[in-house]
């Protein structure tokens, strides 16, 4: 299985959330959010300066900055 | 009877045309949370029966990380509605139910609208709304707030719910046995306790999960004397849950984690996707707005084609109102001598007060009438959040937050609006910056004066004004947004030290705007609203400065006095005394301070007949006025203190003296310097 974290997923794939290592506040954020394991995350695009980039989950886009990004720890799909 | 109504719900799910359609009250709280500055409220009758309408900011939850969410979960708290209307959106369901069941759990007699019905359609998604009420258990009603769809049932429902004539058996979140097992006491303790309409069990959890704020509020507020009790049952419960393999830090994950799940498990079974694609819409038009390659000049252009239009378009109309105000300048005379008005007071009504309204009218109406509505569909089709998610970048590079741009987008409206719409900033030190900065984004006072005056010296009135022009409108705005970044910068080096923050924004789907109802509502609201304010301040002030050009003391009138005072330290930087004490006298308002620069020309100066912008131009070119003089004008409007309105809600915003003070200082500062460069640059290398 295949573990990596969510700001070196490439564009256009979809990848399965494993667990989040982001502490204090945008921890809560990001549940809120929908970002719990097992969630389909997809990357959509980044912005024009290469930072945020746009994720769709569970049908909303949401834009995260690699910073908090890097702590998210994600899996391949079809492994799963 | 009169019953009290909240209406809540994300941004931009059609949550203003809900309350539109039902109040009748054409109120613009555009889609951005922070447009519903303070609570708007609206009234409605239904059979008679009045209902008052609480318009709460727009949010996607009430987990209170923001001030925007702490201000629309208190009042879901604290005050007192018969009825709390969510309002949701039926193309992204599972998101919405998030905030519905957050509601649910906090109060009751709560009604679910599903908006935007006629978009789901267009996008085959289907939803069963009986079952979603069946799992919600409480009522569902389905609407298309645009076309008035489904306004009757909603109408009905609220009177229902109101009157007590259905019976709600809201669904509830379940949490592990532990937590249910203590919840259960608490709650049994609660009951004599609690009288209002905050549920039992919302208060459990919280007091479980050990939220500080909430807690010291919910004792406030429950005026509980002996709560000691409940602290032990509540000590009793943590301990349980340390011994069990649950951590204290993870319970809160839980509690989070369990609303996501169930909105989850509620939206799947009630919505049919019948085509997977209907994402590909959005995806596709982003690739385009928010691309690497295109993005930003795609942004540059929008903004470019929108100052094209309005500067080109707002030529004609205004000499027709320039003309139009000055044919009636000869009857009105004739009409006061015709009544016998001394002829001091004929020339300060008429030369001194109408004069002035005509200006104002001829200068401000037309560019305002052309871009208010532009921005308004853009503000409407869901872009303005793509641009803080294009920007983001360079806020981040100055310790700032991206969100900064969308409030710098409200300043364009109102630097008012825009102050309080730092509210959607979660970090206290990027809010501050955001507010500090808001002033240095032209307000719709302050931009047709802009826009007059670059039509006047850089556009010339030939026919064909070259795109050279436009791009120079564009510059001022680009040195706002510049000098935005450059101060936020310096701000996050110096007195608001500190590392950016963490964010997430979440990007609207795009809307089809309204256009025509667009066009009407930012007429009749923006438009006239703020050449309502100029000319009610502007009719007096055209008085009292006509009397004072006409009042000697000592051979000279009190207006010279004044800015003779001001002409020295004016000089310096580019401008002159009647400029400088334009703007002094326009911390009122800004949309004044163009009519009093004019008013004070006229009043000193030789009449003549004015019929255009060009008479305009020849009035301030008697007067002394270059090409200096017009740029250190814009330069000095882009960059001065903050008008009345702005810095009392500066310091309601912040509660500080010292950075109201700050946010009138740093601004003038700017503004002095950059005169005081571009005039010292331009009297030795080009005159």
């Amino acid at each position: 299985m295949k573990e990596y974290t969510l700001n070196k997923v490439p564009i256009s794939s979809t990848v399965i959330l494993k667990s989040l290592k982001n502490e204090g506040s945008i921890r809560r954020r990001l549940l809120d959010i929908g970002f719990i394991p097992g969630t389909k995350i997809e990357c959509v695009l980044t912005s024009p300066f290469k930072d945020p980039t746009l994720y769709r989950i569970r049908g909303t886009l949401i834009a995260i900055r690699s910073d908090d990004a890097k702590n998210i720890i994600v899996e391949d799909l079809y492994e799963v | 009877m009169k019953y009290n109504v909240a209406l809540i719900g994300n941004p931009n799910v059609g949550k203003s045309t809900v309350f539109n359609a039902l109040t009748g009250m054409h109120q613009h709280t555009g889609n951005w949370p922070g447009k519903t500055v303070s609570l708007a409220s609206g009234m409605f009758k239904y059979n008679n029966n009045t209902y008052e309408m609480y318009d709460l900011p727009g949010t996607y939850s009430l987990i209170a990380h923001s001030e925007e969410e702490r201000v629309a979960r208190d009042a879901i708290m604290y005050d007192k509605h018969d009825v709390t209307i969510v309002v949701c959106d039926a193309t992204c369901l599972e998101r919405n139910l998030n905030l519905v069941l957050q509601i649910l759990e906090i109060t009751k007699d709560v009604i679910v609208c599903v908006n935007l019905l006629d978009e789901a359609k267009k996008k085959h998604i289907e939803i069963d709304l009986e079952l979603l009420s069946k799992k919600l258990g409480v009522p569902v009603v389905g609407c298309t707030a645009r076309s008035k769809q489904g306004l009757d049932q909603l109408l009905e429902k609220i009177e229902k719910v109101a009157t007590k004539q259905i019976k709600e058996t809201p669904t509830k979140v379940r949490y592990n046995r532990i937590i249910e097992e203590g919840i259960k006491e608490i709650v049994e303790a609660l009951k004599p306790l609690n009288n209002t309409k905050i549920e039992n069990r919302f208060i459990a959890i919280k007091l479980i999960d050990d939220d500080e704020i909430i807690r010291k509020d919910l004792y406030k507020y429950l005026k509980i004397s002996n709560k000691k009790k409940l602290e032990r049952l509540v000590s009793k419960t943590r301990v349980k849950l340390l011994d069990s393999d649950i951590k204290l830090d993870e319970l809160k994950d839980e509690i989070v984690k369990k609303i996501v799940l169930k909105a989850e498990e509620i939206a799947s079974s009630t919505t049919t996707y019948k085509d997977s694609n209907y994402q590909k819409r959005t995806t596709k038009i982003d690739r385009f707005l928010t691309n690497k390659l295109t993005g930003i000049p795609v942004m540059l252009l929008l903004l470019i084609v929108v100052f094209y239009i309005t500067i080109i378009g707002a030529n004609y109309p205004s000499d027709l109102l320039f003309s139009m105000f000055n044919s009636f300048e000869g009857p009105l005379i004739s009409f006061f001598n015709f009544l016998h008005f001394p002829t001091f007071l004929t020339d300060a009504l008429v030369l001194g007060a109408y004069k002035t309204l005509g200006w104002v009218v001829s200068v401000m109406l037309p560019p305002m009438a052309i871009f208010f509505p532009m921005f308004t569909i853009l503000e409407d089709s869901g872009y303005l959040p793509r641009i803080a998610f294009n920007l983001d970048r360079c806020f981040k590079k100055c310790n700032a937050c991206g969100k900064q741009a969308l409030t710098m987008c409200m300043g364009f409206g109102c630097n008012a609006v825009g102050v309080s719409g730092c509210r959607i900033i979660d970090s206290k030190r990027e809010r501050l910056i955001a507010i500090l900065t808001n002033n240095f984004v032209p307000c719709n006072g302050r931009f047709p004066a802009i826009i007059s005056i670059i039509t006047m010296f850089f556009v010339g009135f030939s026919t064909g004004a070259s795109l050279l022009k436009v791009f120079f409108l564009t510059a001022v705005i680009l040195l706002g947004i510049f000098t935005t970044l450059f101060v936020s910068n310096i701000l996050s080096r110096t007195l608001l030290k500190g590392e950016p923050s963490s964010f997430t924004l979440e990007l609207p789907p795009y809307r089809k705007p309204q256009y025509l109802k667009v066009i009407i509502r930012s007429i009749m609201d923006r438009t006239l609203r703020v050449l309502l304010r100029a000319i009610v301040v502007a009719l007096p002030t055209g008085l009292v400065i006509y009397l004072f050009a006409n009042v000697n003391i000592e051979g000279t009138s009190i207006l010279l006095h004044l800015s003779n005072f001001l002409d020295p330290f004016a000089t310096i930087i580019g401008l002159d005394g009647v400029i400088l004490l334009a703007f002094i006298l326009g911390f009122p308002a800004n949309e004044i301070v163009v009519p009093i620069i004019i008013m004070s020309y006229l009043s000193t100066g030789v009449m003549t007949d004015f019929t255009s912008l060009v008479d305009l131009k020849q009035l301030l070119v008697d007067n002394g006025w270059t090409t200096l003089t017009a740029i250190c004008t814009i330069l000095f409007s882009l960059m001065h203190w903050p008008c009345s309105t702005t810095c009392l809600t500066i310091k309601k915003e912040t509660g500080s003296l010292k950075w109201t003070l700050l946010s009138i200082l740093i601004p003038t500062i700017c503004g002095i310097t950059l005169c005081f460069i571009t005039a010292t640059i331009f009297r030795l290398f080009i005159i």
